[in-house]
């Protein structure tokens, strides 16, 4: 047993820090810089560049698409992603719907969507939840009526990620209203261009319109689109969440967060120190620091398990817990380096208004995004939920 | 030892709230908020005139009732409660404050201002390479035959686009962090050399960065009593800010209680599952320490200066830690409605992390209250 990368792991290293270094969008690197909300198209940018290489969907088998990476080469590459500061890609078609369709979907399925996936000529989002159906996701309403060779679907779905940039949807509805809740739902693709479909903005407390009320309204879906067998959706959304919990962790983004946090610590003064030498700013970095260690190893293990054959089991429940609330503790010690300069707030302040905000270029978004990434411990399976499931899965309470 | 309040006291706390429950509810909150001056002027005025509760922290012969820190406790707690907008902090509290403390000409021509409504004062302190560092100050006051020439940059001034004056500090002598040679001056907001870049802050306030540019002022501006004076209005304008977090922290836990009495999941409220009554209750326990701090501050405000300042620091310290405790998780109990615009609760949250850095960060009241209470 050894941590250490091989030769060849490190050739491949290098290989993807040059390619990013090369070919990573410039306009996209100053948006970022800038802080300024991307667009559907900033998202797409990387994303063709990633697929016209082959290095979109590192994680689907090598037959629908995949690179037949090792463990450690995946692991190298979101490390030099992370590193490099790329955007993450949007996960919905890519790591969530498409491992859905390549595992139970018909070749015909498999044929239409993944490669659209891939190259990004669908833009998906996830219509799971509801009004009523949150932490409680079986007690889904929204239904699905057999109409001849289509389904009529009626109800609404809530907190759709980036649905008002979408192409297609993974809903899941409720097909049968009398047996137990879970063995009546079924797992269906939506075009959302379909007649029926409205999106409604939801405004987050940074100002940001990320997520989306969607209502449908005699909604016609083919019933070709059901991935699965009707009723039985239940096993794909297992699947799926299981999936969506592996990714969860978001080990190399926070040590990029982290490295940010330095970085700010060094120049941001505090009277005739820099503020990483405020002994008590320094030792709730250094606590992150290990904190994070401490989640990277356990990912590790899980990754060397799965690498071994065992699926990602519910004790990923605690790469949800741990990696959500170091992102948390993250957005937290920006806006307490920003200082003062943590109050301004500068998005929609005066439609189109391109003024420079003021006070460091960083601070004006450490609010915002504090105040936006409370999130994660609330989506994805909440915390609470997550913390039910090792009680009762891990320790068998 | 007597911690109740008086009757007078007792009333001006209900006309306050009375008056809020009908004028600041949520929505009309939300509409305050997208007029172009970012508030309704209107209600400034009402406190003042019709209620006149704008006279109870000030002295008889200033035309006040002749009270002072509890009643600002009292106000700023009410305050709170609606998460309003209003410029009693910088006006009252620290405006006033520093009047009352310096006295003279200028308290007596400006406390009966502030005491009608006609006054709004914002409090230019800060700068940007300052952090919670008062005497970190470049901004100058140069003296210039009777009175001084202002030249600087003040920071993120709470309140500037409503002032009719601006309270500012400036150094008349000495190094950038030298405790001697800071100053105090009351000033017209208006007067030639001063502009101003208006932008609204993530809690709902307006704020500015505010330039004086070769701006001259008259001698009588200057308010006698140097730092010493600055950090007595600051320690005041603190302990306001934590009697602020008192009721924003117990509207949080009220309003979050009653959302998981209504909100249903697994065929129950959630306000069942015991994880989350445990919470509920801790958030309860936490909003009492704020109280509790609030009103131990507020007591203390007339202490000799290091007692003061030991329990300032101690204050707000705790306030930090509790408001921010009560706040991630009346957020996190609500669920995804929690991080949105739609619900009051979210906007409570906004101003109660702002209060946890505001006049200085958990950690710098730490700091300042080891270096003031344990020996080197
Ligand atoms: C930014 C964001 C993006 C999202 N994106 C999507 C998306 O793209 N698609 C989608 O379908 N959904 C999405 N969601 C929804 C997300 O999955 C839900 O918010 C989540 O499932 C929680 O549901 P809820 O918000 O209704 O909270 P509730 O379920 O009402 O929970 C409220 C509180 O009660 C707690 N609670 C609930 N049940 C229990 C229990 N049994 N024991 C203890 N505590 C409990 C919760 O943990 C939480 O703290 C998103 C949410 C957010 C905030
Ligand atoms: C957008 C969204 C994302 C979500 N993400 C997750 C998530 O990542 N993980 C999560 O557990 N819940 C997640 N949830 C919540 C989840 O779907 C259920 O609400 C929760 O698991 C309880 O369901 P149940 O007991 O009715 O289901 P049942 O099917 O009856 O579950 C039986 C047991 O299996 C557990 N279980 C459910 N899913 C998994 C899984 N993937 N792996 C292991 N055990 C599981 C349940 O907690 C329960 O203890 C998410 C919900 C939404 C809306």
């Amino acid at each position: 047993m050894h941590i250490d990368f091989s030769p060849e792991d490190l050739a491949f290293r290098d290989e993807v820090r040059t390619f990013i270094a090369e070919n990573y969008p410039a306009e996209l690197r100053g948006k970022q810089d800038e802080g300024d909300e991307l667009s559907k198209e900033d998202f797409l940018s990387w994303h063709r560049i990633l697929h016209k290489k082959g290095w979109v969907a590192p994680a689907w088998p090598v037959e629908y698409g995949g690179t037949g990476w090792t463990p450690t080469q995946r692991f190298i590459f979101s490390e030099e992603t992370a590193r490099a500061d790329c955007i993450r890609l949007m996960p919905f078609g890519l790591s969530m719907v498409g491992p859905v369709i390549y595992t139970f979907g018909t070749p015909e399925q498999k044929a239409k969507f993944l490669p659209r996936i891939l190259s990004g000529e669908d833009w998906w989002c996830q219509g799971y939840s509801e009004p009523g159906a949150g932490s409680d996701l079986a007690s889904l309403r929204t239904k699905a009526e057999r109409d001849g060779d289509h389904y009529v679907v009626n109800g609404q779905k809530t907190w759709t990620t980036m649905a008002q940039h979408a192409d297609w949807g993974f809903f899941l509805v409720r097909t049968n209203p009398d047996v137990k809740q879970q063995e009546g739902i079924s797992f269906l693709l939506i075009d959302m261009k379909t007649p029926g479909i409205e999106v409604r903005p939801i405004i987050t407390l940074g100002g940001e319109h990320e997520v989306n009320e969607v209502f449908l309204d005699n909604v016609r879906v083919p019933i070709e689109n059901r991935v699965y067998e009707e009723d039985k959706g239940w096993t794909c959304a297992k699947f799926l969440l299981a999936h969506e919990r592996t990714g969860i962790a978001g080990v190399a983004g926070s040590k990029r967060g982290i490295e940010k946090i330095k970085e700010i610590a060094t120049t941001e003064m505090d009277g005739e120190r820099a503020l990483l030498s405020n002994p008590f700013f320094r030792r709730k970095v250094a606590e992150l620091e290990m904190d994070l260690t401490a989640l990277e190893y356990t990912e590790l293990r899980t990754l060397a398990g799965e690498a071994a054959g065992k699926g990602p089991g519910p004790e990923s429940s605690v790469l949800k817990i741990k990696g959500s609330e170091i992102q948390q503790r993250i957005t937290e010690l920006a806006l307490e380096a920003a200082g003062h300069y943590g109050a301004p707030y500068f998005r929609g302040f005066g439609e189109g208004d391109n003024e420079h905000p003021i006070g460091p270029d960083w601070a004006h978004r450490t609010a915002p995004s504090y105040f936006n990434v409370r999130k994660t411990t609330i989506y994805g399976g909440s915390n609470e939920v997550q913390r039910g499931i090792i009680a009762k899965m891990v320790l068998g309470l | 030892m007597d911690l109740s309040f008086t009757e007078t006291q007792g009333m001006l706390r209900e006309t306050l709230a009375r008056f809020l429950a009908d004028t600041y509810d949520f929505e009309s909150r939300k509409k305050m908020l997208t007029r172009p001056e970012g508030r309704d002027p209107g209600i400034w005025k009402a406190i003042a005139t019709e209620l006149g509760l704008t006279c109870a922290p000030f002295a008889e012969e200033h035309g006040g009732m002749g009270g002072g820190a509890i009643e600002n406790m009292i106000m700023m707690e009410e305050f709170g409660k609606v998460i309003a907008i209003e410029p009693w902090l910088q006006t009252v509290v620290i405006g006033g404050g520093a009047l009352k403390h310096a006295g003279g000409a200028l308290a007596e021509a400006t406390i009966p201002a502030i005491i009608s409504g006609d006054c709004v004062i914002a409090f230019a302190y800060a700068e940007p390479q300052g952090r919670y560092n008062l005497a970190d100050i470049g901004t100058t006051a140069k003296a210039d035959g009777a009175g001084y020439v202002l030249n600087g940059h003040k920071g993120v001034v709470y309140a500037a686009p409503w002032a009719t004056h601006l309270l500012v500090t400036a150094r008349t002598g000495g190094g950038r962090r030298d405790r001697a040679g800071v100053e105090l001056f009351l000033i017209e907001a208006n007067r030639p050399g001063i502009t101003r870049r208006d932008y609204p802050t993530v809690d709902g306030f307006m704020a500015s960065e505010v330039y004086f540019e070769n701006v001259a002022i008259p001698g009588e501006a200057l308010l006698t009593g140097g730092i010493d004076l600055i950090e007595r209005v600051v320690d005041e304008a603190t302990v306001a800010v934590c009697a602020e977090a008192s009721g924003i922290a117990r509207t949080m836990v009220n309003s979050t209680v009653e959302y998981t009495k209504q909100r249903k999941q697994f065929g129950q409220p959630i306000g069942k599952f015991q994880v989350l009554q445990h919470r509920m209750s801790d958030m309860f326990v936490e909003a009492e320490q704020v109280s509790s701090m609030a009103l131990m501050g507020t007591l203390k405000l007339d202490e000799a200066p290091e007692a003061r300042k030991a329990a300032v620091s101690m204050a707000k310290a705790k306030v930090g830690k509790s408001l921010k405790f009560v706040g991630q998780n009346a957020i996190q109990t609500h669920g995804g409605i929690g991080i949105t615009m739609e619900l009051a609760i979210g906007h409570y949250f906004k101003r109660g992390t702002m209060i946890e850095g505001q006049f200085g960060s958990i950690d710098h009241h730490l700091d300042r209250f080891e270096a003031l209470t344990y020996p080197a």
